[in-house]
């Protein structure tokens, strides 16, 4: 059979989502802010929800997503999307709201505004982009840099006295009772975008139960900021991240999962 | 069994060679171009098609959504 | 009915759809008012405690993408952690409503009444080129006729409006005739990022802009708004101005205070006048310029070391005489203070 038989419109499998306007990413080559972002346009779209969803960046990396979802974003100040998020929500609760937040937007400046989002079980979504350092403004340490990890402002690695530890922001927004899901999840490999997606989509529907705010974390690469090739970046984010962030769920309806 | 038989279609200009879906893809299919597209990169392409199983492996994990799949049951 | 009270009332009763508040004296009351009247059940008002000023400015920024009124009120060192949310509604294009009912400052500063935040509500409430409307009200009446008003405005110039009251207005006590009722607005402006439009394109709100050539164009528009504020939106009030020979100038409770002091002057025949404005932004300048051409002097009079004094010199030039008396630190002047210091500045032969 020839190539040509085969690229026909009725036999297409997989495509870029409708809800994705052709505007290229921002993003640096093999970060794994544009699957996400491709993720969450892809359920959008199989929900069925584009004309009652609203997103909201924040300052970082994925300030721009307005200009890739088709669908309504609006731009909230660093750190405070998660009060933008729960006046849009408090005003139309009908609607679909979710925040998309990096490491520093969320757990350093953000941390009162989201920390308190959650204790009021706020009925959003919140996705939270740990990589682990600020990328758009060029690489400086994170809450969630590794001890020892070198960035622009722990040249010689992260020292825990001198700025502490890396902070595990999921689990303790999963601690709080209005926390509904809590969840950690990876976008680097194909079984892993798999499970992501599930989690991206139960974390929009949780919304219509009304029983409280849905956080999914992405631990995620940044190879600019790690100085790595972007699959280099992926495998040492398997072997230093994920023993620090490891991954799945942590809080299920409402119910903290015992982890080994 | 009719053997299943894949293809992608990837956006070569929109592509950033940042080799994910290279190593994602069971089959090692996908190869980087020798050649670079507008901005610079050497862009994915099929170097070995006939072993596409149309898996999509390589379309759901791009970062920048540049692949499209197909695939078919050979008669 | 107390000030707080009346303007909390106010917002309820003229379809206001969003109030986001943290505790500070001296306002504590709006907030608690609008819980206890459970103004939730009575018009579907979303009000909420917050967990700072910060997230209350930000909550008004998500309500007002929706389109809606939303609004919140604190005191000084509150509203200072507003400022870059305010900044951010005027860079985005939002209406929002702020009530700063000032108290002394700075830093902690005291919980009594001042009017030191002129400065800051008219000149620099954020950073970047931007203003906002600022109603001052000085009575009960006022602090619930300005809600509707504020809210016409900041949807009119979709712009912030802060209603810079003061622990005097806010705390006291007086006859209120509550504006009429008006209901919850069902309509929402075409901007509103309220879930995309079958079939149109999606909307997007942002004070962003990363292209320098756009960007600049974004101010020129938001100034054209400052420059149709300061044409369209003055207002002043003027009391025993015609046959003046001399004008106080107060806003808020000093006006109050400061016309007792002119009727004071007047029984020992001096001619004296109190003209009041009531937006701070826009200034009433063009009215004091015009004043200026007839009197001999004026006198500012603020509870605070001498903000407005600027824009009173500014409008009226170098040949007049504008000077200043106010207490402040907490302290409220009383009308026999402002009698003698015009006195001194004016009457006694060696004034300076």
């Amino acid at each position: 059979m020839d190539i040509k038989d085969i690229i026909r419109p009725e036999n297409r499998v997989y495509k870029k989502s409708d809800l994705l306007y052709d505007t290229t990413f921002n993003f640096c080559p093999g970060c794994g802010h544009g699957t996400i972002v491709r993720l969450i346009a892809e359920v959008v779209q199989e929900m069925g929800i584009e004309h009652e969803v609203i997103g909201i960046s924040p300052i970082g990396c994925s300030v721009l997503l307005y200009d890739f979802f088709r669908f309504d974003v609006i731009n909230a100040s660093h750190g405070r999307a998660a009060a933008a998020a729960t006046a849009l929500k408090r005003v139309m609760p009908d609607r679909y709201i979710f925040s998309y937040q990096g490491d520093g937007d969320i757990a350093a400046i953000g941390t009162s505004e989201t920390i308190h989002t959650c204790n009021r079980g706020e009925n959003i979504t919140i996705f939270f982009i740990n990589n682990a350092i600020y990328g758009m403004t060029g690489g400086q340490m994170a809450p969630t840099t590794l001890t020892g990890m070198k960035t622009s402002t722990t040249p010689g690695g992260r020292l825990t006295q001198e700025s502490g530890f890396p902070l595990h922001f999921t689990e303790m927004l999963a601690s709080l009772d209005g926390t509904y899901y809590a969840t950690r999840q990876a976008v680097h490999t194909p079984a892993a975008v798999r499970k992501a997606k599930k989690a991206i989509r139960l974390s929009l529907e949780n919304q219509k139960l009304e029983r409280g705010t849905s956080v999914v974390e992405f631990v995620s690469n940044c190879n600019s900021g790690w100085r790595m090739e972007p699959v280099a970046s992926n495998q040492w984010m398997e072997e230093h991240m994920f023993p620090v962030f490891p991954l799945g769920d942590i809080k299920c309806e409402g119910k903290l999962i015992q982890r080994s | 069994m009719a053997k299943v038989r894949g293809a992608i279609v990837v956006d070569t200009e929109q592509c950033k060679g940042c080799q994910v879906c290279k190593v994602s893809c069971p089959q090692q299919v996908i190869g980087m171009s020798g050649t670079v597209n507008g901005k610079g990169y050497y862009y994915a392409y099929m170097e070995h098609p006939e072993a596409c199983t149309g898996c999509s492996n390589c379309g759901i994990v791009c970062p920048d959504g540049v692949i499209t799949v197909y695939r078919v049951k050979e008669a | 009915m107390k000030g707080n009270e009346a303007l909390a009332e106010a917002a309820i009763r003229t379809g206001v759809d969003a109030f986001f508040g943290y505790p500070i004296t001296p306002q504590s009351e709006v907030l608690e008012y609008l819980l206890q009247e459970d103004a939730q059940k009575r018009t579907g008002m979303v009000v909420l405690q917050t967990e700072s000023e910060t997230a209350s400015i930000n909550m008004v920024y998500g309500a007002a993408c929706a389109g809606r009124r939303a609004m919140t009120s604190s005191s000084s060192p509150g509203i200072s952690l507003m400022s870059e949310g305010i900044s951010y509604l005027a860079g985005a294009e939002l209406p929002g409503v702020i009530v700063n009912v000032a108290r002394g400052g700075p830093g902690l500063g005291t919980i009594q009444p001042a009017q030191s935040d002129y400065f800051q509500a008219t000149k620099a409430p954020g950073h970047g080129d931007f203003r906002q409307l600022v109603l001052a009200p000085a009575s009960v009446q006022e602090m619930a006729d300005f809600i509707p008003l504020a809210f016409d405005l900041a949807f009119k110039y979709r712009n912030p409006v802060m209603i810079l009251s003061d622990g005097v207005i806010g705390q006291m006590m007086e006859k209120v005739y509550l504006p009429e009722p008006r209901p919850r607005m069902t309509e929402f402006p075409e901007w509103a990022t309220i879930g995309k439009k079958p079939g149109k394109e999606r909307k997007r709100i942002t004070s962003l802009n990363l292209i320098p050539l756009e960007h600049e164009k974004h101010n020129q528009k938001l100034q054209a708004k400052y420059r149709q504020m300061e044409a369209e939106e003055i207002r002043y009030e003027e009391y025993l101005c015609q046959d003046a020979e001399y004008i106080m100038v107060a806003y808020g409770a000093s006006a109050r205070i400061a016309s007792r002091a002119v009727e004071m002057a007047r029984a020992k025949g001096i001619r004296v006048g109190l003209f009041r404005p009531v937006t701070l932004f826009p200034f009433p300048a063009p009215q004091i310029e015009a004043l200026s051409l007839r009197v001999k002097g004026f006198l500012s009079i603020e509870m605070s070391a001498g903000q407005m004094i600027e824009d009173i010199r500014l409008a009226v030039g170098k040949n007049q005489r504008v000077e200043h008396f106010g207490r402040y630190g907490g302290l409220v002047h009383v009308p026999e203070e402002i009698l003698e210091a015009f006195e001194r500045f004016y009457m006694e032969p060696h004034g300076h």
